[in-house]
């Protein structure tokens, strides 16, 4: 027993007890279905028959306004006859795609910031941590809106996008990446701040200094891939918060821009479509439902690999 | 003494905010009046901007928005130019200050209902999660509370419209009368909060519950619901208490979504408006008004944190 766990490292220990989480494991799956279906609907539309190609283009007007859920709409059509499960399948792409660069950029910031205060200590540290607090304590909401407002307004009025509604659409988007992506990097810093300041002074960095190492090498080296896990698992859970700012920005018609759609575009017309004469619950419940559960999942997910990497154990 | 100086702190913070939104507002393209009914001619245009002072250099009307600039009127007697920072280019008889005064309550009472919500649900369900831990109450509490953190409030609020208001005629659809209008945007708000003070709150009483007072006291002989009622609250709630800035922050920009869903007259309808509509010096207001709430806000939360934690002390 005890030789066969000397073999064991430390990933194959988290991994081990990831497989137990049961939680997590379904999570995971989902998120697999999912990003299978996501992928493989547009080859299907793709390869199958022209009728069925033209029943499920998301894009497509056609007569068929607000047909429940049924055989041909699985899950129904909207306001101007367009497949609603196509649409929130082709949204996905954009709200998952939004969560994933969004919180890279987020993991990008957070960890050189924390890396370098955390590693250099003293007056670096204050100055950069404080930094980090005063950035806490305002409502970045009000900073993206006014940031994407003026940005996006400045997309509109150039040239390069006046001919191309495409390119304009895919600009906006990595507007959102970015800003969404700027404004979610503070707790990671925080982290990695605190990893990092324990692991400074172990002796495996220390002997890495003696042997000549710069900061930038140790850094890189040997105090980055330490913190590897504990950075993995809070990625997991900035992935459902900046997927959902984006889908309250989308929301509020600040996002993603009319013939693109988002999980937030989405809803937004449905709740566009409430009225007290006939209830289009489809509308807002699949769209709706499928963001939850995807939120869901990354949170399950998120709390998985936390306690599959955290040591100490809470049992 | 600390928090006099985080207090002084704040004037040059609120200035760098202010020139930032200022900066921001004018880098973007058009003006307040590109959206004027059309065939306004050039003259129109110009005069208008020269009655708002739009056509001076960007430093002169940053120091006309604090009142700060002084002009030679027709006689060559130097006169004080009154300041710009009440004026909405759009409500043009009113003033920034009297839309405040109007939309301010509202926003604030939806806020502070949202969070006595969150507190009167998170607490106890945190609290009864931890306490019956690996229960079932602790799956069923545990569930729920990450169920209502991943359920925007875009999509809880047009179900509770559609179920108590359109299918039940229990409640009032929108907007903000009587009490009976208050209660549906306040549970759509409320709800994510509540998931997130239970989540913390139960995280806060497992740790207390294994740290080593608790257990002194239990080997004492306290009874176990003196034990956890008295005794580990206490440190239990200090997460919550923590957490409960950045929530005011979150609580005030997330009213936006609710504002927009129910036709409440809030602050957030004005200020997405203002940004969208290049009513620069509102945009500008708001965005220094939410900065304000939320710099007092918190220190009001980390002067109560003292007060509850006495090892915490702010140098």
């Amino acid at each position: 027993m005890s030789e066969a766990n000397q073999h064991v490292s430390p990933g194959q220990r988290a991994w081990q007890r990831f497989q137990k989480n049961r939680p997590a494991v379904c999570a995971a799956w989902f998120l697999g279905f999912l990003l299978v279906a996501i992928v493989a609907w547009p080859v299907i539309l793709k390869t199958s028959g022209a009728a069925f190609a033209q029943l499920h283009d998301p894009d497509r007007l056609s007569d068929a306004q607000f047909v429940p859920p049924g055989a041909q709409h699985w899950f129904g059509t909207d306001l101007h006859g367009r497949d609603l499960f196509s649409r929130v399948l082709f949204g996905a792409q954009i709200s998952l795609l939004v969560g994933v660069v969004g919180a890279g950029v987020s993991l990008v910031i957070g960890v050189l910031w924390g890396a370098v205060a955390g590693y250099f200590g003293g007056r670096v540290d204050a100055i950069l941590m404080r930094v980090v607090d005063v950035l806490y304590s305002l409502p970045s909401v009000i900073f993206v809106i006014v940031l994407i407002t003026t940005l996006g307004g400045m997309l509109k009025q150039s040239p390069l996008v006046h001919n191309s509604p495409a390119l304009a659409g895919g600009l906006r988007v990595t507007l959102l990446f970015v800003g969404l992506g700027a404004v979610s990097w503070l707790t990671m810093a925080r982290i990695v701040r605190g990893q990092v300041l324990s692991l400074r002074t172990r002796a495996f960095v220390e002997a890495s200094r003696a042997l000549g190492g710069g900061p930038v090498r140790i850094l890189a080296w040997h105090i980055i891939p330490n913190i590897f896990g504990v950075v993995i698992t809070y990625l997991a859970l900035t992935m459902p918060a900046i997927i959902l700012y984006e889908s309250f920005l989308s929301y509020l018609g600040l996002g993603v821009q009319a013939p693109m759609a988002s999980w937030g575009t989405l809803i937004s017309d449905g709740v566009a479509n409430i009225n007290p004469i006939r209830i289009y619950w489809w509308l807002i419940a699949f769209p709706g439902g499928v963001l939850v559960a995807t939120l869901l999942a990354l949170n399950f997910l998120g709390d998985g690999l936390r306690d599959a990497w955290d040591v100490r154990g809470r049992n | 003494m600390y928090f006099l100086r985080r207090l002084i702190f704040a004037v040059p913070l609120l200035l760098v905010i202010s020139a930032l939104a200022f900066a921001l507002v004018h880098l973007a393209p058009g003006g307040p009046f590109d959206r004027e009914r059309a065939p306004a001619s050039p003259e129109i245009e110009r005069n208008l901007k020269a009655a708002y002072h739009l056509d001076e250099p960007l430093w002169k009307q940053y120091f006309r928005y604090f009142g700060l600039v002084w002009e030679k009127d027709a006689d060559g007697r130097w006169q004080h130019a009154s300041a710009s920072f009440d004026i909405s280019y759009k409500y043009r008889n009113q003033r920034v200050s009297d839309i405040i005064a109007q939309a301010l309550p509202v926003s604030m009472t939806l806020g502070g209902l949202s969070f006595c919500l969150a507190m009167a649900v998170g607490l106890p369900l945190g609290f009864v999660t931890a306490a019956r831990r690996g229960r079932w109450e602790d799956y069923a509490g545990s569930f729920l509370s990450v169920l209502a953190v991943c359920v925007p409030s875009f999509v809880v609020a047009p179900l509770l419209i559609l179920v108590f208001a359109i299918k039940w005629h229990w409640l009032p659809v929108a907007l903000w009368e009587s009490p009976m209008h208050a209660i549906l945007p306040v549970t759509a708000l409320g709800l994510f909060f509540a998931g997130k003070v239970a989540r913390l709150m139960r995280e806060g009483m497992l740790n207390a519950m294994q740290s080593e007072f608790v257990t002194a006291a239990r080997a004492k002989g306290l009874g176990e619901s003196t034990l956890l009622l008295k005794h580990a609250v206490r440190t239990a709630v200090l997460p919550v208490v923590s957490y409960s800035g950045p929530m005011l922050a979150d609580l005030l920009t997330g009213s936006f979504v609710i504002e927009n869903i129910f036709q409440i007259p809030g602050i957030g309808v004005f200020f997405i408006n203002s940004s969208l509509n290049a009513d620069y010096m509102m945009t500008i207001d708001l965005a220094l008004l939410y900065a304000v709430l939320l710099i007092v806000l918190n220190l009001i939360v980390d002067f109560s944190y003292t007060l509850l934690d006495p090892r915490v002390k702010y140098e």
